[in-house]
Order: structure tokens, then sequence, then C-alpha cells
């Protein structure tokens, strides 16, 4: 089994290696003259001369990918425009609240989707399916910052349930102490229930929104592979057997049928991290989201490479995780090599 | 259209009437983008400071945003914008994925892995995210937001008619063509292209939406379309600033306008691959 998954390991070496080369295509392609532009708009030819060198930008495309290279080896982003600090603090400082929103977006999408998945293909045709296949629909055709607003409006506006929407934590409390950067979980480490309250209770409203966005795809997946394995010959065996309805549902099919759906999270970690940009936008929320769109504002082009880069490395790594889940959960896989 | 198909049609619209409705909806957002500037009531960027921010009513049926436009107006016109940028993206994708993907199923070998390669490797990436950063590097332009929105939909394409025609470059209607002295190119596109578009027309109805929705995110976050122009991604950012002190209209229409368009283009997606495939034939 560590003979596979190292298989794997080196399998997302080629991804790596493209969306390097693909995130250094967009470094060079900057509308009109870098050098000019790093310069800043008051500078004289000879200054514009003396950042172009300092920017490796006189050299040859294969010379400065090796001076890219280098720099990416030694963690170096650049340095954003606005705040004159390096592109990888701020990152590494935002990162946090990026994975918290998306992780709790992933984990009430997952225990919504599988299980009405489940439920959906068990009665195949009856109006709990019909409603399931509506929602699913209806799901991915939401706009994830329309859907973020309409939550705002209608439970912190009109209900008046939810925190205003803006930020990770109110404003009367002090962020937790930092251990891992995940305000849920630093609070509970610092055991201070009341943070960890007011942080949940900002953090609801923009995870729902994400997790509404993908939900779409886990429950119709969840519900096709277990329509597939529950026509399959080994159910009706088990069924034929006279096993109890429970276990042929939840020992037997369910297993089988959570493999795709493992498969599946892949694209749903593409659209959780894309709808990441806009649901920060929608709740102020300090990740590295609204980080990226403030740069853009300001026509800010280091922090953006930094963070599309930054997020496809996330990407990567996340579907040699799901890659290395599925080995570990497919008995098969041990076994076939 | 033969008479079978157009029964086929009709069992399949009186089958599952979404679809119909799917369709009715599909050609009212057509006629918008075509005859929009026409249709609407107001001018969509006049400002009026008198009627500005006015709830629904009689005069403005979606009421006024913050410079008292009529925002029923500025949808109807935003209608060929949105339609554009998506039908313009996904008939990039689809001419040159669709060609790259042939390509690779007909010849297969060093061309299938370069080709291969290239859809693996734009998939590497969150798709929006990528989006965002060819927007940024290429310039914040409505040309580029096609562009960018053209370059995540290409892999899809590729994989598609990778696939079909792969399982058809040994057919015998394949073999027969060749046989009967046509070059590759000529049996690639006059024999079994034609069979593969089927299933790439679905793939197309049901990009449309998604290139709607990416199309709409990147203007949303202030990428490609500049106010004062109307389109729906930045009607509804225009007004999430009055959504929480509860001017709901100036967010809301835009917004369920565009979930509208994105959710016809789904059912519709839907219901042609029940059209297409013939296994939903009961």
């Amino acid at each position: 089994m560590t003979g596979m998954i190292l298989k794997r390991l080196l399998g997302a070496l080629p991804n790596i290696v493209g969306v390097v080369i693909v995130t250094f295509i967009l470094t060079r392609a900057l509308p009109g003259d870098p050098a000019a532009y790093f310069a800043g708009p008051a500078a004289t030819t000879e200054a514009i001369e003396q950042v172009r060198a300092s920017l490796g930008l006189d050299k040859t495309m294969a010379h400065q990918f090796v001076l890219y290279l280098k720099d990416l080896a030694r963690g170096n982003l650049g340095n954003s425009l606005t705040t004159g600090q390096p592109v990888v603090t701020e990152i590494r400082q935002r990162l946090p609240a990026s994975l918290e929103l998306t992780l709790c977006g992933l984990l009430i999408a997952v225990v919504v989707a599988v299980p009405l998945g489940v439920l959906a293909a068990t009665r195949p045709g009856t109006w709990v399916d019909h409603l399931c296949r509506l929602l699913a629909t209806a799901g991915v055709s939401l706009p994830t910052f329309f859907t973020g607003l309409l939550l705002a409006y209608v439970f912190y506006f009109l209900l008046g349930l939810a925190p205003s929407p803006l930020g990770r934590i109110d404003v009367s409390f002090s962020p937790p102490p930092a251990v891992t950067g995940l305000y849920l979980v630093d609070s509970l480490l610092a055991r201070d229930l009341e943070s960890f309250w007011a942080s949940a209770k900002q953090l609801v409203l923009p995870a729902l929104t994400m997790g509404l966005f993908v939900m779409a795809p886990l429950m119709r997946m969840t519900r096709a592979s277990m329509l597939g394995v529950l026509s399959s010959e080994f159910i009706r065996t088990a069924r034929a057997s006279g096993l109890p309805r429970s276990q042929v549902l939840y020992a037997y099919a369910f297993r089988n049928a959570l493999l795709p759906v493992v498969t599946t999270l892949g694209m749903v970690f593409s659209f959780l991290l894309g709808s990441n940009v806009l649901v920060e936008k929608v709740f102020a929320w300090p990740g590295i989201g609204s980080y990226v769109i403030e740069a853009l504002v300001s026509s800010d082009y280091a922090p953006v490479q930094g963070f599309v880069l930054t997020m496809a490395l996330l990407y990567v790594a996340l579907n040699l995780a799901i890659d290395v889940l599925y080995v570990l959960i497919d008995p098969r896989v041990g076994i076939e090599g | 259209m033969s008479a079978a198909t157009l029964k086929h049609i009709r069992y399949v619209a009186t089958e599952n009437p979404v679809t119909l409705v799917a369709f009715l909806l599909f050609s009212g957002f057509v006629l918008l983008a075509l005859f929009g500037p026409w249709i609407a009531p107001y001018d969509p960027l006049a400002s009026d400071s008198g009627a500005a921010l006015k709830a629904p009513s009689a005069a403005h049926w979606f009421g006024t945003d913050s410079l008292g436009r009529d925002i029923l107006s500025r949808i109807i016109v935003a209608a060929r914008l949105d339609f554009g940028i998506a039908v313009s993206a996904v008939a990039a994708s689809f001419v040159i994925g669709a060609a790259l993907g042939s390509l690779a199923g007909f010849y297969g070998g060093w061309a299938d892995r370069i080709i291969g390669r290239i859809a693996d490797t734009i998939m590497a990436f969150p798709l929006f995210v990528l989006a965002m950063g060819i927007v940024a590097a290429l310039g914040n332009t409505v040309a580029n937001i096609v562009i960018a929105t053209a370059i995540i939909n290409l892999p899809f394409y590729i994989r598609v008619a990778r696939a079909e025609v792969n399982v058809r470059r040994a057919a015998g209607y394949v073999e027969a063509a060749r046989l009967a002295g046509n070059t590759d190119l000529r049996v690639l596109a006059m024999h079994v292209f034609p069979n593969i578009l089927p299933p790439i027309m679905v793939q197309i109805s049901l990009n449309m939406g998604w290139a709607i929705l990416n199309a709409a995110g990147l203007s949303f976050i202030g990428l490609g379309v500049r106010p004062p122009q109307a389109e729906w991604g930045i009607m509804v950012a225009e007004g999430a600033t009055y959504i929480i002190s509860g001017e709901w209209w100036v967010a809301l229409f835009p917004g369920a306008v565009l979930m509208l368009a994105v959710f016809t283009f789904n059912l519709l997606g839907d219901g042609l691959r029940d059209i297409m495939d013939p296994r939903m034939r009961t």
C-alpha cells in the first residue's frame, strides 16, 4: 500500500510542474511593460531600466524561468505594492481564515448531501427523489455571491438571528490566541467558549453559502452511485440471503457507493476554492480571497499571482490527499496493485 | 430532422413538462438578448437623483438603484452582454476543444499525450481562480473575460471529444470511408465529427449556465465589465451594500434573473440529454 501511495505522489508531479509553468506565463503576460509598471508612474527611463535589471526582465525567458524557480524555492513571491509586505507572509496570515471557511462549507455539504442522496436512491421515482433532483439542479444554478447576500438579508436584516456579516468574530471579542489560526479550534484550545460561539455565529452564514453551492454535485453523485450499487449482483445476493435491510444498505451498499463520491470531492474542492473568493467578498471575511480582491482593485499583481499559485498548489495537494484516501478506503486497490 | 425525431421531441416535451418550460424560458431570454434595448421601458443609463433607491412600484416594477436608474431596464439590457460573453466563450472552447480532442482521440500517441497534458494542467487549477489569474494578467476587459472563460471550459470539450472519437475511430463506417480513399483528416471531419456532435451539444448546454455564472462572478469582484455598464453580476455587487440596510430590490432582481438564466440552461441540458440518449426512451 505504501508503494501505491508513493505512486500517487509521483503522479502529482506533472501537475505541479504544469501549475508552475502556467503561473510563470501569467506573471510574464502582464499588460504593458512590467518594469515600467513596477517602477511607478513618475519613473525616468533610467529608473525603469534599473527595475528591469533588478527584476531580471532583461534576461532570456529560459533564464527568467530559472530565476522564478529559485524565488519559489526560497518562498519569495514578491512584495505587495500597497502594503509593502512580502506576499508570502500576508498569504500565510490569511490562509487559515479561508481554510476554516472552506472546510466548514464542505462539512455542511457532506452532512446534508450524502444522506439525502442515499434517501433519494432508496426511493427512486418518489417525491423525495424528485425533490432531491430539483434541489440539485437549483443548487448548481445559484450564484454563490447571490445566495450569500440573500442569507445575510434574511437572517441578519429580517430575522436578526445572525450577527452583522462583517468579519470572523464580533468586534467586542478579541481573536483567540493563534495556534492553528482556525478560530473555532483556537478558542476551544484556549477553553474560551464565548469566543467559540462568537466566531461560530459569524461562520455559519458564509459556510452555509459555500455548502449550498457544492451540495448539488455531491448529492447527485451519491444518488447515482448508490443506485448503481443497489442494482448490482452482490446486493441481490445479500438480499436473497435474507440479510436485514439496514445491513445490506449501510454495511454493503453504502461503503461501495462511497468510492465515486470521494472521487467527486476533487471537483467539489475546485468549486469551493473558487467560490471562496466570492463568499469572502460578500461577508467581508478576512481570508486570502478578500486579499486578492483588494489587490485586483489596486492593480497590485504580485499578490494576485501569489494567490493563484497558492490556490493551485493547495488544490493539487487536496487532490493528492483524496487519491491517498481512496487507496486507504478501497480494499481492492491494495490487492490489485 | 426526421419524423421519428420530431415524435421523440414531442414525447420528451410532453413526458417532461419541465423541459418544455425550460425551452420557453430560453426563448424568452434569447428575445431579451436580441431586442432588449427596444423592450426596456427606460434608458438603462439615465440616472435620476430624485428617484434614487425607490422600492418596486407601478412605474418602476423592480425599483430603482442608488443613482435612480430603472432596475428592470438595466436587467433587460444586460441580457445581451451576459449572453454574449457566455455564447462567445462557449463557442470558442467548443471549436478549439472539439478540434484538439478529436485529434487526440483519432491519432492517439504523442498528440494525445500532449493535448491530454494541456487539459490536465488547466484542470489542476481551481477553475474560477485560474480565470481570475488570466483576466488579471491579460488586462481587465470584457474580451479577456471571454478568453478566460473559454480557457477554463476547454478541458471539458477536449475530454468529451477525445472519448467519443476514440470509441469510433475503428468503427466500420470509418474503415469504409478510409478504404474509399478519403484522407485521415477528411474522415475525421466529415465522417467521425458529425457523430460526436450530440454528446457535445449536451455539454454545450450544461456549460452555458456555468459560463454565465463564471462571467457574472468575475464582474462581481470587479473584473471585466466596468460601471456604469449594466451586467447582472455587477448589478448584484452594486446592490450588495444596500441589502443589509433593507433595500433588497437592488441586488435581488438581477441576482434572481441571473439564477433563472443558469437554471434554464441546466434544465435544458438535462432535457437535451433525454432527447439525445436513446437509453432514456422508454
